[in-house]
């Protein structure tokens, strides 16, 4: 009774921690499953057919692919025009500083909906209706995503103390120099972050895609027209897959920094 | 910002009081390609949300749209759109509450009792929400259906009659919105909470207030800006949020982003649409204001 009053908090922590996890075992099993039909999706018999024929669903592959561009795309320009930014904001002083800080916050406090709405609306006056596809979902999601990956960079930058790149120029190295040597690689784990983020932000992304997409279908469109006449279980291999590679991304990174803590030490 | 601060000193003590930033051409350089997209693809596409709502509603992306100034588009999509935007006010708050009581267990779980687990646990938190968010809620879909076991277990225990169901329910949409956006919630509870110094806490124990009183008035008044930032981070998508109401839900559960969507993709009715969008966001801004004016002075007494 004192251990139970004692772990309470930590308990129900888990718990909630469990629950979380519950949706994520249910596509896991799914992944594995061989439905009965088309329509009944419930778990019936064990199968590996939806992981060795990932693309037979007519036209998931294909948006797959698509969402994958986009998100190297995306992601390529965000992470660029984002830490450039974080840089100046940063180490730069310039007019209108609380200006731009706001407009680096706003799109990430609109609701997705209204941003996707008025970048359709700008499109659609700029006589863009008709060719609606990669492109302007290209601008839309670099759009959202370089609000991230400000923020995400400028708090690794702002973290750091100059101590370093001071002992750098004394030692005489050039700026370009310093900048390369010690300023780069002591920001570079935030950049990786943010380029992370932004992909992640990119591939997932529905309400606004959905909006500015046209004719184009991106993995998640796809998904949702799925769930409309019944979804293959094609999809839960993929839903697995992404789960697995970004936990296996982000285990290694914590332990790549643990070998390299124990190296320092 | 607190880490800025603590680099400030070095300047101060040797340059005039300044914050260390250099001036120059590069600064302006180094901000203006992300300003100038921020602004070509979100500052300029607000001034056309809002010129299209006010737009003639008669005219069609056929024949083009003439500026009317007219101010009706907004009564009207009111008149005819109030239902959906009340609910989704009301789901997105019922599901940020949930989110409240549930992530602030998990954070306060995480920073108090988890000791060097914490950066694993706090990798735990985010990795369910890697998988498609669509993905996601088809998989709530699949653990709330009629013949699954949670309606099941629910019918065993009488809390739902015999033909209850929960899909195509408010309880649906709403557990699918609480699912969905609780890491919004956990991660800024989290960083809010595990900056309190425990030994606030012990004080208070020392004091003999017991556990409770000690959390009402110690951790929750010193976890209020985490409360405040994971409350708006949630409400604000959840809100706008059509995914699980169309998903998890019937007509019945229609939310106004649902509406904003087919407005414009479906109906091609665009003046209506961005009305709509725009009483959408006027909405959360008064209500944000409201709420971070009222959190503002509790922090304070």
């Amino acid at each position: 009774m004192r251990w139970l009053r004692e772990h309470l908090v930590l308990i129900l922590g888990m718990l909630v921690l469990v629950y979380t996890f519950i949706p994520i075992l249910v596509v896991v099993l799914m992944s594995f499953n061989d439905p009965a039909s088309r329509n009944v999706y419930q778990f019936n018999e064990f199968t590996l057919y939806n992981w060795t024929h990932l693309c037979e669903p007519e036209g998931m592959c294909v948006a797959l692919w698509r969402s994958v561009q986009i998100g190297f795309a995306a992601t390529l320009v965000s992470t660029i025009l984002g830490t450039l930014a974080a840089f100046a904001l940063v180490r730069w002083d310039f007019a209108l500083r609380s200006t731009t800080n706001l407009l680096i916050f706003l799109p990430m406090a609109a609701p997705e909906i209204v941003l996707g709405s008025s970048l359709l609306a700008l499109f659609v006056a700029a006589g863009f209706a008709g060719n609606l596809g990669m492109i302007t979902i290209l601008i839309a999601h670099i759009m959202f995503c370089l609000s991230f990956v400000v923020v995400t960079v400028r708090s690794r930058l702002a973290g750091m103390s100059d101590t370093l790149e001071q002992a750098a120029a004394d030692l005489y190295a050039t700026p370009r120099q310093t900048f390369w040597r010690v300023t780069f690689p002591l920001v570079f784990p935030g950049i990786l972050g943010a380029a992370l983020l932004s992909f992640s932000l990119s591939f997932d992304d529905f309400i606004i895609t959905n909006l500015n997409a046209g004719t184009t279908t991106t993995f998640p469109m796809y998904v949702w027209g799925a769930a409309q006449r019944g979804v293959p279980m094609q999809v839960n291999v993929v839903g697995t897959m992404m789960f697995a590679i970004s936990v296996l991304i982000v285990v290694g990174a914590e332990l790549n920094h643990r070998r390299r803590v124990r190296a320092l030490v | 910002m607190a880490s800025t601060a603590g680099a400030a000193p070095v300047a101060v003590a040797d340059v005039e009081p300044d914050t260390g930033r250099r001036r120059g051409l590069t600064g302006y350089l180094l901000i203006l390609p992300g300003v100038l997209w921020l602004v070509l693809f979100f500052v300029v596409p607000f001034y056309s949300l809002v010129a299209t709502s006010l737009y003639d509603p008669a005219g069609s992306d056929f024949r083009g749209y003439e500026m009317t100034y007219h101010f009706q588009n907004y009564w009207t999509a009111l008149q005819e759109y109030w239902t959906p935007l009340v609910r989704s006010l009301v789901y997105g708050g019922i599901a940020t509450l949930f989110c409240l009581v549930l992530g602030y267990v998990l954070a306060y779980a995480i920073a108090f009792k988890t000791g060097r687990w914490k950066n694993l646990m706090l990798v735990l938190v985010i990795a369910p929400f890697f998988t498609s968010f669509l993905v996601r809620t088809l998989s709530w879909k699949l653990i709330l259906a009629d013949d699954g076991f949670v309606v099941d277990f629910l019918q065993t225990v009488h809390l739902l009659g015999e033909d209850g169901r929960l899909l195509a329910t408010p309880v649906a949409v709403v557990a699918g919105l609480t699912y969905n956006f609780l890491p919004f919630m956990v991660l800024p509870l989290y960083a809010s909470i595990d900056k309190i110094d425990h030994r606030l806490i012990e004080a208070s124990s020392d004091l003999y207030a017991n556990p409770f009183v000690g959390f009402w008035k110690v951790t929750w008044p010193l976890s209020l800006p985490g409360v405040v930032s994971g409350t708006l981070l949630t409400f604000i998508p959840a809100v706008g949020d059509y995914i699980n109401a169309q998903l998890l839900g019937s007509p019945n559960q229609r939310m106004i982003g649902s509406v904003i969507q087919s407005q414009f993709t479906d109906a091609n009715n665009y003046p209506i649409a961005a009305a709509l969008s725009m009483i959408l966001m006027l909405l959360i801004l008064a209500m944000v204001l409201v709420y971070i004016r009222k959190a503002g002075t509790e922090e304070l007494l």
